[in-house]
Parts: structure tokens; C-alpha cells; sequence
């Protein structure tokens, strides 16, 4: 599986984001994009997750399932976390597995892996932002989509959690999935990197 | 059909739970009714001819007021982004988040009917007339809504604008709502013609809705 | 016993549970025996036995605005003296006065149904009572949109000290707006009046109605006690990380 990019053009805002970007990533491999803030790190995943339209140029998956979108195959980690506070732990992993479907896991497993075993009937809203983030990590192992956006994955995660989070990306790409994050400091696993200028 | 179903399993229950404040809906409909009659009069033959109209116009705001947090809620905290990249369709996904806002907040709306029927002084036959009117005419007016809604999020803003955009919107269901309910108190229409009306306002919004509110909800994100 | 010793929650619900069952058997007691003799009190020569609904009418509706003083008294408690009990009254007494006012709405509209021909009409009574009914209804609503006790129950607090100073400037506006439009209200009780066969059997039971709410009231304080416990148990949980 290969997920490519030619040429993009960025603009929002009326203001050139970024131009003529090219990026390559391959089935097990980090994708790690770097660059000062403003340098359309998070434009470029929105990009690719189909929330923002290219000015110009194309992503394509190779090898993906032919019958669905790029953004069918991929999981999207932004910097909200997509949880509601009135439902417990529980009620939204299980909602996101059931609305996002295709092959899905256990959410209790999945719970137990990030962690979160002991808090799985308590409303979101106690939980403190790491556990947000790993209820986040949760749901991209619940689901299982070939092709990871990442902004910031470990971002409130603390020495732990970072770990945990190493472990669940080996995984996913040891079954031949694709990560692609932006970030800021060092994920703590081998990585190719995409290095983003400032705005051209 | 899972992932709808989850969907609006899941709306229900935020709406219902604490801070979700579908009943609030219902308590704003009843105050709206209740403040008629100190502007109008303690006069109940003016209420009892008034009775439709007002039942009416309170509904419609109700039913508009707890619209605006229909996308914006899913929008702040990034459902939204995730709802949009789905495999199911998003039309689908709008429709089946109006449907579970009208069945969380349109629906007391419709129960609660009876009761303020009494104290607008309206018969049984008037009350039932009214709420058969509201029951196939609030779909229509949850599902124009929510094209205001999905604006909303695209335009970062909600409240008084969401009105302004979705009021006007809304008279062709206000005038056959009213009609058909005052065709059957007192005449002299039959009540079919404009309940039928009303009946296909229903359905054209329920079509209509869903491919405008997805259509604006993709070009608005960002 | 003082009031700082009632302070406690712990103090509240030992104290507590001793109490109630006597009071909910008091309760019962009197509204039986007043049940009892508002059943044997004579008819009224113009109304009949429909004014046998008095007797649940009038005790619900002095109540109705008895609870909303109990809760202003709390919301003092609240605000200036910040007493910790304080807001879990104001809480507690919000759906019961509500209950109360609506009761006291239900049956003043059955009684209003003989007399008037409608079971509604905008009697400056009537009237005051469902505004005061409103108002309770968007307290509840309040407490229930703010996730916190604490900070719903100081925008509650204001709303209610708010309410206590609003409610006979409504009072007055409505009988102004009444009769305007009405020269005389339909409904008008003889005051002092009233026969010695129904003052005792009334008062009986609006002693122990004020009783029944006592009880509901302590018993209902209980409660949200315990849910705020559940609750900081649960955030103690949630903080916990998994062995």
C-alpha cells in the first residue's frame, strides 16, 4: 500500500499555506511531519483526511480497498478529542465502532489496552486530558483503517502513555498500516521525515 | 444501518441527559404560550380563535431555538470532522441527526400540545386538530432548520442569525399548519387540502434537508 | 444539636435517618385523619361536594409558595453565609415545590371546571400560581444544564433571591392585568368566613401537608447528598490509574 501526494497547493484564508508539495508514504511506514507552527502541518493531514480541498495537485492511496474513498480508509486524531462528556467511557468508543464500522474490535479490550479499564462506566467528562487522548488511542483500535492522521498524538500524554502509544503504532504497522503525524517532539520510533517549510 | 442507528441512539441520549436540554424546548413553548394572553387578554373566545396560531408560532420558535447546537456542538469537540469522513453517507448522517433531534425535542412539543390547549381555552377536537398538524408539520421545520444549522458551523456563529435565516424559510409550513388547523375548528376549508399541503411540505424538507445541510456542512469545514 | 452541627453531612444524614420515620408517620396520621374529616364535613350549599377539593387545593398552594421561601432562605445560606448544606435544601426543594404547585394547579382547575364551565381560565390566582409554576420549572432546568453543584447552585441562588423579590411585583401586575379585563375575579373565598366544619379538617391538612413536606424534603436532602458522594467517588476513580 502506498499513499502519495503531487503537487499540492494549500490555500486558506486567501493566504498560500503551502505549494507544489510532494510526500510519499509506504505500507509500515512513519511519515513524521515536521515544521514551524503555521507551516500547514494540520492543513496538510486535513488535507489528506478529505476535510480541506486541494487548490491544486492530488493524494492517492495504491493498493487500498477500491471500492472506498482515501478518507473511508483513514483515521483522523485532531487536536479535539470527539468525545462527549454526558456519555460514560463506554457509550462513546462503542458509538464510534458502530458508526465508523467496518472490521472493529472489543471495546473492553480495547479500554484495557489504553488503560482506561477501570473507568469504563464513568461519564468523559472526568477524565483528565491524557485520558481523553487515550480514549482517542482506543478508537483507532477499534477500528481498523489501513491509513493513521495523526496531529500531535502525544501531545497530554504522559512517559506511559507515550510507551503504550509506541507499542499501538508498531502494531498497526507491522499489519502494514501507514501513519502519517505531525508533530513536534520525537515519537520515540524510526521515522521518515517530511519537513515543511514556512509559507512560500 | 448500525452506524445510523448509533447516531441517533446517541443524540437521544446526550439531549436527554444532564446539560443536554431537549425539555428546555418544552419549557419555552410553555412560557412563549402562557405570555399570550397577558398581551392579548384573559379573553377566552379571542384565546379559543387565537389558540392555533399561537400553539403555532410557539412551536415553530421552540423547535427553531433548540436547532441551533444541532452541528455546532459536533463541530467544537471534532465529531463532526470524524461524521464527515464516515463511510456512511453524510446526507444519511444529517438525516438521521434531524430525525433524532425531532424525535428528542419535537415530539414533547407535540405532547405537551394537550395541555396548553386547556388553558387557551381550545375543545378536544381543536387540541387533536393542532397537535396532527404540529405532528406532520415539526418535521418540516427541523429539517429546514437544520440547513440554517449546518450554515451555522460554516459561518462560526449561531443564535439570532440561525433565525433570521431559517424563519422565512419557514412560513409556507406556519401558513398551512395554522390553515389546516383552523379549517378544522371552524371551516370553511376543508381541513383536507391544507393538511395535504402541509403533508408534502413535510416530505419535500425531509429530501431536501439532508443534501443541503451535507452540502454546506462539506464546504464549511476547515 | 446547633445549626453548625447540622453543618456536618455526615451529622445531617445520621441525624436524619433516625428522624424520618417518625415524621413520615406523623405525616401519614394527620393526612388520614384530616382525609377522614374533610370526607364527613358537610357540603357546601352552593357548591356541593366539589368543595371538598379545597381541602387539597388551599394546603398545596400555601405550600407552593412556602417552598419557594424555604429555598430563598436557603439561597441566603448559599450566597452570604455559605453554609454547606445550604444548596443541597435549595436543590432538593425545587422539584418538590414544583410538585406541589402543580397539584395546586391540577386541582384548582378540576375545581374551577363546575364552577366556571372551563377547566381554565386566567383568574389572577390561577395565573400567579402558573407563573410561579414556570419558575420553578426553569430552576429545575438551571440546575440540571450546569454540570457542577457548586457554581449551579450560586446562579441558582440568584435566580431565586431574584424570583423571592419578583414574585409579588408578578402578583400585583397579574391582579392589575386581571381586572382590566375582568371586573370581579369568580372565585372568592369567605376569608374568615369559613365554617368551623371546615376551618379544623383544612388546617389538619395543611399541617400535614407542611409535614409531608418536611419529610420529602429531608429525605429528598438524603438523596443528593449521597449523589454527590457517588460523584466524588466516581472522580476519585476516574483519576486512578489502572494497576
Amino acid at each position: 500500500m502506498r499513499l502519495s501526494g503531487r503537487q499540492i497547493d494549500c490555500i486558506r484564508g486567501g493566504r498560500g499555506v503551502f505549494s507544489g508539495l510532494d510526500f510519499e508514504a509506504s505500507s509500515g511506514e512513519v511519515l513524521a511531519v515536521v515544521g514551524p507552527n503555521g507551516s500547514g502541518k494540520t492543513s496538510l493531514l486535513r488535507l489528506i483526511a478529505g476535510l480541506l480541498v486541494p487548490a491544486g495537485g492530488s493524494v492517492a492511496l495504491e493498493g487500498g480497498d477500491a471500492e472506498l474513498t482515501l478518507p473511508e480508509q483513514a483515521h483522523y486524531l485532531g487536536h479535539r478529542d470527539a468525545l462527549k462528556p454526558a456519555l460514560s467511557v463506554h457509550e462513546n468508543l462503542s458509538f464510534w465502532r458502530d458508526f465508523l464500522g467496518g472490521k472493529t474490535g472489543d471495546v473492553g479490550q480495547c479500554l484495557a489496552a489504553v488503560g482506561l479499564g477501570h473507568a469504563t462506566h464513568l461519564p468523559a467528562a472526568f477524565l483528565s486530558a491524557g485520558q481523553r487522548r487515550r480514549l482517542s488511542i482506543a478508537r483507532l483500535m477499534v477500528v481498523r483503517r489501513p491509513v493513521w492522521l495523526l496531529d500531535e498524538p502525544t501531545s497530554a500524554l504522559d512517559t506511559a502513555g507515550q510507551a503504550l502509544f509506541v507499542g499501538v503504532m508498531r502494531d498497526h504497522l507491522a499489519g502494514g498500516g501507514i501513519v502519517i503525524a505531525a508533530t513536534h517532539a520525537p515519537l520515540g520510533i524510526e521515522t521518515r521525515e517530511l519537513r515543511m517549510g514556512s509559507a512560500t | 444501518m448500525t452506524a445510523l442507528a448509533a447516531l441517533i441512539r446517541r443524540d437521544i441520549k446526550i439531549a436527554l441527559r444532564v446539560g443536554g436540554g431537549a425539555l428546555i424546548g418544552v419549557l419555552f413553548f410553555l412560557t412563549v404560550t402562557v405570555l399570550m394572553p397577558f398581551a392579548i387578554g384573559p379573553d377566552l373566545p379571542l384565546l379559543t380563535r387565537l389558540g392555533p396560531a399561537i400553539l403555532w408560532l410557539g412551536a415553530l420558535l421552540a423547535s427553531l431555538l433548540t436547532l441551533d447546537r444541532l452541528f455546532t456542538a459536533d463541530h467544537e469537540d471534532g465529531s463532526l470532522d470524524l461524521i464527515v469522513m464516515g463511510r456512511t453517507p453524510l446526507e444519511l448522517a444529517c438525516a438521521a441527526k434531524a430525525l433524532a433531534h425531532w424525535l428528542a425535542a419535537g415530539v414533547p412539543l407535540i405532547v405537551a400540545t394537550p395541555v396548553l390547549g386547556l388553558l387557551l381555552n381550545l375543545d378536544a377536537s381543536a387540541t387533536s386538530a393542532v397537535a396532527l398538524t404540529l405532528l406532520v408539520g415539526t418535521p418540516a421545520l427541523t429539517f429546514t432548520g437544520m440547513i440554517g444549522a449546518a450554515l451555522a458551523v460554516t459561518l462560526h456563529r449561531g443564535g439570532l442569525l440561525l433565525a433570521v435565516l431559517v424563519l422565512p424559510l419557514s412560513i409556507p409550513v406556519l401558513i398551512f399548519g395554522v390553515a389546516a388547523s383552523q379549517a378544522a375548528i371552524t371551516g370553511p376549508l376543508p381541513f383536507g387540502t391544507p393538511f395535504s399541503i402541509l403533508c408534502a411540505l413535510s416530505l419535500v424538507s425531509l429530501v431536501v434537508g439532508p443534501f443541503a445541510a451535507a452540502a454546506s456542512l462539506r464546504h464549511g469545514l476547515d | 444539636m446547633t445549626l453548625i452541627d447540622l453543618a456536618n453531612p455526615t451529622k445531617f444524614l445520621a441525624l436524619t435517618a433516625r428522624v424520618l420515620p417518625w415524621l413520615a408517620g406523623a405525616t401519614a396520621i394527620l393526612l388520614l385523619v384530616g382525609l377522614y374529616q374533610a370526607a364527613m364535613a358537610p357540603d357546601d350549599y352552593q357548591q356541593g361536594a366539589t368543595v371538598k377539593i379545597m381541602f387539597i387545593h388551599v394546603p398545596n398552594a400555601w405550600l407552593s409558595m412556602f417552598v419557594w421561601g424555604v429555598m430563598s432562605l436557603s439561597a441566603l445560606g448559599t450566597l452570604v453565609w455559605r453554609h454547606p448544606l445550604a444548596d443541597v435544601a435549595a436543590k432538593a426543594a425545587a422539584p418538590i415545590g414544583a410538585a406541589f404547585t402543580f397539584l395546586a394547579l391540577v386541582t384548582g382547575s378540576l375545581w374551577g371546571r363546575p364552577m366556571w364551565g372551563t377547566y381554565w381560565e386566567w383568574d389572577a390566582r390561577l395565573t400567579s400560581v402558573l407563573i410561579l409554576f414556570l419558575m420553578y420549572l426553569g430552576l429545575m432546568a438551571l440546575w440540571r444544564a450546569v454540570d457542577d453543584p457548586s457554581r449551579a447552585a450560586r446562579a441558582a441562588a440568584v435566580l431565586t433571591l431574584v424570583g423571592a423579590l419578583n414574585l409579588p411585583i408578578i402578583k400585583f401586575s397579574v391582579d392589575w392585568w386581571n381586572t382590566l379585563h375582568q371586573p370581579a375575579s369568580v372565585m372568592r373565598m369567605g376569608g374568615t368566613s369559613l365554617d368551623k366544619a371546615f376551618l379544623i379538617p383544612l388546617l389538619v391538612m395543611a399541617v400535614g401537608f407542611s409535614l409531608l413536606f418536611v419529610t420529602l424534603h429531608l429525605a429528598a436532602m438524603r438523596n443528593e447528598i449521597l449523589r454527590r458522594r457517588v460523584r466524588s467517588l466516581q472522580m476519585m476513580q476516574a483519576s486512578q490509574q489502572a494497576a
